[in-house]
C-alpha cells in the first residue's frame, strides 16, 4: 500500500509519459529557434536578449498543459476520489503540481542551458538562465494551478488560464530575467525570484483547493 | 455508526434543490433516494460526501471518530477511469488515494475483470467501466457506499453482483445509500422520495 499523494504522484508521471509531455520542450525550442530568424543573425544582439529570450519562451512553454493539469480529473470523476482521500486536498493539489513540474519544468530547466547555445550564450550565462529557471518554473506551476482551479469546470478555460495568470507572473519574470543577467544585481534578483518561488508555492495549492471547494458542482 | 442529515438545504445555480431533507441511516441498512430527474438525488449524495456545502442543515457520523469523507465511497455517475492506464493501475491508483488494503486482483476476479487487468482502461465498455468502479468499493472497504445510479449500463449479471455486494457489505455493518429511479432489489431497503416530500 502506498500514500495517497505516492499514488497521485506516480499516476500523473504515469499520465504525462502516455500523453506527450515532451511538447513544452518542443515548443520551447521552436521560440528559441524561431527568435534569430525575427531579429536577424546578429550574434552581439542575440548574446544580450538570449536570457530574456529563454525566459519568455520557458514562461509560455509552462503554460501548456496547464488547462488539463486539473480538468482532465475534473471531467472523469477521478477529482471526487481525490477529495474524498484521506488527505488534505491542498496537499493533493500540491502534489499534482509537483508532478506537473516534474514532467513539463524540469525538462525546461535542463534543455534552457542547451537552446542557450544557439543563442551565443557564455557558460557563465547559461548556468545563471538554468538556475533562475529552475526557481522560476515552480513558481509559474503553483501559479499556473490556480488558474486551472478556477477554470475547471469550464469548457472554454483552456484560453483562460494564461490570460489569468500571465500578469501574475510577471514579478517572476522581471526577476527572473534580472538574475539571469550579468552583473550585480543578479544575486540580489535571485534571492527575490526565490523569496516568490516559495510565496506561490505556498500559496498556490492552498488558493487552487480554495478555489476547487468553491466551485466544486 | 450512524450517517445522519438534518435539515439539509441546498441550492444549485440559485435555485433550490433540497429544501428541509433529513435522513438517517444506521449500520447494516440501506436507504434508496428515488425521485424524477432533477429532483436532486444526485445532488443529496454529494453533500453527504461532502464535495457540497449545503445552506443549511448538517450531515455528520454518529459513533465514528474519523472524519466522514474518510469513511465514504462515491459511486458517482462518472466512473473516474483514466484511459490511458491500465485497468489493474486504474483500481490500484483509486485503492491507494483511498487509503485501502485490499487486493486488487481478488476485487478484479470478484466483478469479473480480471481477464482484462491488463489492457488500457480506455477500451472498456460504459458496463465494464462500471465493474471497475464496484471494484473500488471492494478493493478499499470503506462503510459507507454512496451510490448514484449503481446500475447504469450494468448488464443483469451486474446488477446481480452489484445485490450480492451490496448484502456483504450490510451484513459487515456497512450502509449504503442508492439514489435510483429503478428497484434496486436490496433487502429491506428504506426509501426516501425527492419527489413527493410534504
Amino acid at each position: 500500500m502506498r500514500s495517497a499523494h505516492a499514488a497521485l504522484f506516480t499516476r500523473d508521471l504515469a499520465l504525462a509519459r502516455g500523453g506527450g509531455a515532451g511538447l513544452g520542450v518542443v515548443f520551447f525550442l521552436l521560440v528559441v529557434t524561431l527568435t534569430p530568424f525575427a531579429v536577424g543573425p546578429d550574434l552581439a544582439l542575440l548574446r544580450r536578449i538570449g536570457p530574456a529570450i529563454l525566459w519568455l519562451g520557458a514562461l509560455l512553454a509552462t503554460l501548456l498543459g496547464l488547462d488539463r493539469l486539473l480538468q482532465a480529473d475534473h471531467e472523469d470523476g477521478s477529482l471526487d476520489l481525490i477529495a474524498l482521500a484521506p488527505a488534505g486536498l491542498e496537499t493533493m493539489v500540491a502534489t499534482k503540481i509537483l508532478a506537473h513540474w516534474v514532467t513539463t519544468g524540469l525538462p525546461l530547466v535542463i534543455a534552457a542551458p542547451l537552446f542557450g547555445v544557439m543563442l551565443d550564450l557564455s557558460p557563465d550565462a547559461l548556468g545563471r538562465v538554468a538556475l533562475a529557471l529552475a526557481l522560476g518554473t515552480p513558481a509559474m506551476a503553483s501559479l499556473g494551478a490556480v488558474g486551472a482551479a478556477l477554470t475547471v469546470g469550464l469548457r472554454r478555460g483552456g484560453l483562460l488560464v494564461p490570460v489569468l495568470i500571465l500578469p501574475l507572473a510577471i514579478p517572476v519574470l522581471i526577476f527572473g530575467v534580472s538574475a539571469s543577467a550579468e552583473g550585480a544585481e543578479a544575486g540580489g534578483a535571485l534571492t527575490v525570484l526565490a523569496g516568490l518561488a516559495l510565496g506561490y508555492a505556498v500559496l498556490g495549492p492552498f488558493s487552487a483547493a480554495a478555489a476547487l471547494r468553491a466551485l466544486r458542482d | 455508526m450512524r450517517l445522519v442529515a438534518e435539515d439539509l438545504i441546498v441550492a444549485r445555480g440559485g435555485r433550490p434543490v433540497l429544501d428541509g431533507i433529513s435522513l438517517g441511516v444506521g449500520s447494516g441498512e440501506a436507504l434508496m433516494v428515488v425521485g424524477p430527474n432533477g429532483a436532486g438525488k444526485s445532488t443529496l449524495l454529494r453533500v453527504l460526501a461532502g464535495l457540497i456545502q449545503p445552506l443549511a442543515g448538517e450531515v455528520r457520523l454518529e459513533g465514528d471518530e474519523f472524519e466522514p469523507r474518510e469513511r465514504m465511497h462515491l459511486l458517482g455517475h462518472l466512473d473516474a477511469v483514466k484511459s490511458g492506464l491500465s485497468v489493474d493501475r486504474n483500481l490500484r491508483f483509486a485503492r491507494d488515494v483511498l487509503g485501502g488494503v485490499g487486493d486488487p486482483g481478488a476485487a478484479l476476479a470478484r466483478v469479473g475483470l480480471a481477464a482484462l487487468a491488463d489492457l488500457p482502461g480506455g477500451v472498456l465498455s460504459a458496463g465494464q467501466r462500471r465493474r471497475l468502479a464496484l471494484a473500488r468499493l471492494l478493493a478499499a472497504p470503506r462503510p459507507i457506499w454512496l451510490l448514484d445510479e449503481p446500475t447504469a449500463a450494468l448488464d443483469a449479471a451486474g446488477q446481480a453482483l452489484l445485490i450480492d455486494i451490496a448484502a456483504e457489505h450490510r451484513a459487515k455493518g456497512g450502509l449504503i445509500v442508492a439514489a435510483t429511479h429503478l428497484p434496486l432489489g436490496f433487502d429491506g431497503a428504506a426509501t426516501l422520495d425527492l419527489g413527493r416530500r410534504p
